[in-house]
């Protein structure tokens, strides 16, 4: 076991050093590279260092080796009102190259995005971008992932009926009657539990296993998926869309005229209703923040205890080596957390949802 | 300020991957795994319920084989108690019988002793009239030894018999 951690936190650290030093200059502009050399030389940033890493990328940087930055490179689809639909691959964007008009803006409003210059170099429009970028490729990973898991344990469900559970299917079992026994049917009740437990169990092992997936740092993972707004924003739609699609009369009743409050707060300035409608609108939104703050912050402290190596080691290499196994021990610690948050936002993301849809399904009494 | 804004981009990928995710998985991943737990669980009810019935269904036996037993034992009982009474009974009455018989074999012995006795009687009586006779007899034979005590008796005798 301790091999173990130490031949991980060994490997973290090769990886995730090498990283910190490539990721300084990807995306920025020729005119800009002397500078930055100065910079690097000068010292290292580690805000540039951490923004970088939990951010989304159009391509997939795996090591820099010797000063050559090796990246998987995914493919970039654009969409402009002159240019229309281009294709190409985000290896022609590196080192701040433009490529066909587009470039990776590094600075402004769209800063790490790609915009559209004119011949002068000019900013002209941020195109339609629907490009496969790193995060778009880690959900497509953890998606077939999933299924696979899951389509290949219910497998076994039919093929061993009648028999004891076994394998990944004893180890997945008590997690799905966890979270439709303890989360769907506690939450929502009997009467239409079993309408939800699909979505719920998808989100919950969804968030789940991209918030692992997160705290892995090589290839298939290491993307910050359930830490970037898009994705959470996304799952608190999909439960904001279930919960008022599947929204009953009465859940409507009570959002528009709840009962047992007096009239006039209803007339003539509909102020319950009103708060009531807030509270719809909020309560997916802070699923979506709590969701994304949580692992992007788990992620920035853990990023921001090896920044810690380079900081000092830019003082005095010696320092930097000396610092080295604090900042590793505490990267485990928190790695060891990270291990924790990942299942207890998982969870609560899930019982929120199913409290929400517990709302809109009580039945009339 | 970027970390917190969505891209659209991303935003359309992630609604798209996630609902097919959402739907393969209920389709041919939740839908059979909770129908299977479902079923399973349903089999263990039935199958704690049919333990609790044939325990009941036990405890219902061994109560009727107990009475069952017990009514034997006290079919035993009372056999015995039957048995008990005509074996005495039998004894009594043979008793009885013999009893009668006893007294019936002495009743005859007793007759026939007196019988006996009666034909030993007789039998002295003829043996006492025979010697009487005889004593009789040498008595009158002295006495007619005189002429005229003969003469005399038998006139006497003369004289008792009726000549006609």
């Amino acid at each position: 076991m301790q091999k173990i951690l130490l031949y991980i936190s060994f490997v973290s650290f090769l990886f995730i050093s090498a990283q910190g030093t490539a990721i300084a200059s990807i995306g920025e502009p020729e005119s800009k590279e002397k500078h930055e050399e100065q910079e690097e030389k000068e010292g290292f940033n580690p805000g540039v260092f951490i923004f970088e890493h939990i951010q989304d990328g159009y391509g997939w940087h795996v090591f820099t080796f010797k000063g050559h930055h090796y990246s998987v490179p995914l493919p970039v689809i654009l969409y402009s009102k002159n240019q229309g639909l281009v294709v190409f691959w985000s290896s022609k964007l590196g080192h701040g190259h433009s490529y066909k008009n587009f470039k990776i803006a590094h600075d402004g409003s769209h800063k790490n995005k790609i915009i559209q210059i004119n011949s002068r170099g000019e900013f002209l429009e941020r195109p339609f971008d629907i490009s496969i970028t790193k995060n778009v490729v880690a959900i497509w990973f953890s998606s077939i992932l999933l299924i696979w898991i899951f389509v290949s344990v219910a497998k076994t469900y039919s093929r061993r009926e009648g028999l004891a559970p076994k394998g990944l299917q004893s180890l997945l079992e008590p997690l799905v009657l966890f979270i439709r026994d303890d989360i769907a049917k506690n939450s929502i009740g009997e009467h239409s539990y079993e309408k939800y437990t699909p979505f719920l169990l998808t989100i919950f092992f969804f968030i789940l296993l991209n918030n692992l997936l997160g705290l892995v740092p090589i290839l298939p993972g290491g993307a910050n998926v359930t830490g970037n707004i898009t994705v959470t924003m996304a799952l608190a739609l999909a439960t904001f869309i279930t919960t008022n699609v599947t929204g009953n009369k009465n859940y409507w009743k009570h959002l528009f005229n709840p009962p047992g409050v007096p009239w006039w707060l209803k007339l003539p300035v509909p102020l319950i209703p009103f708060i009531e409608l807030i509270g719809v609108i909020i309560k997916p939104f802070v699923l979506m923040i709590r969701l994304f703050a949580n692992i992007s912050a788990g992620h920035i402290i853990v990023l921001g205890f090896f920044s810690l190596i380079f900081i000092f080691g830019n003082m005095d290499p010696k320092l930097g080596y000396a610092v080295s196994p604090v900042s590793i021990a505490f990267t485990i610690f928190m790695t060891m957390l990270e291990l924790l948050v990942a299942f207890i936002q998982a969870y609560v993301f899930t019982i929120l949802s199913a409290i929400y849809f517990g709302m809109a399904s009580e039945p009339d009494h | 300020m970027e970390l917190i804004k969505p891209d659209i981009g991303l935003l359309i990928w992630m609604l798209f991957s996630f609902g097919i995710v959402v739907y393969v998985l209920t389709k041919f991943a939740w839908k059979p795994i909770l129908g299977a737990i479902k079923n399973r669980e349903r089999s263990i009810q039935k199958s704690l319920e049919a333990a609790k019935n044939a325990k009941e269904e036990m405890a219902k036996i061994e109560f009727g084989n107990e009475r069952i037993t017990q009514l034997a034992k006290m079919e035993k009982e009372t056999l015995l108690k039957e048995a008990k009474e005509l074996k005495n009974k039998i004894i009594e009455e043979a008793k009885e019988a013999a009893k009668l018989e006893a007294k019936k074999i002495v009743e005859e012995a007793r007759k026939s002793v007196q019988h006996e006795k009666n034909l030993v009687v007789n039998e002295i009586k003829n043996q006492i009239a025979t010697l009487s006779i005889d004593i009789a007899e040498k008595i009158i034979k002295q006495n007619l030894a005189d002429e005229s005590k003969q003469k005399r008796l038998i006139d006497d005798l003369v004289k008792d018999i009726d000549l006609n």
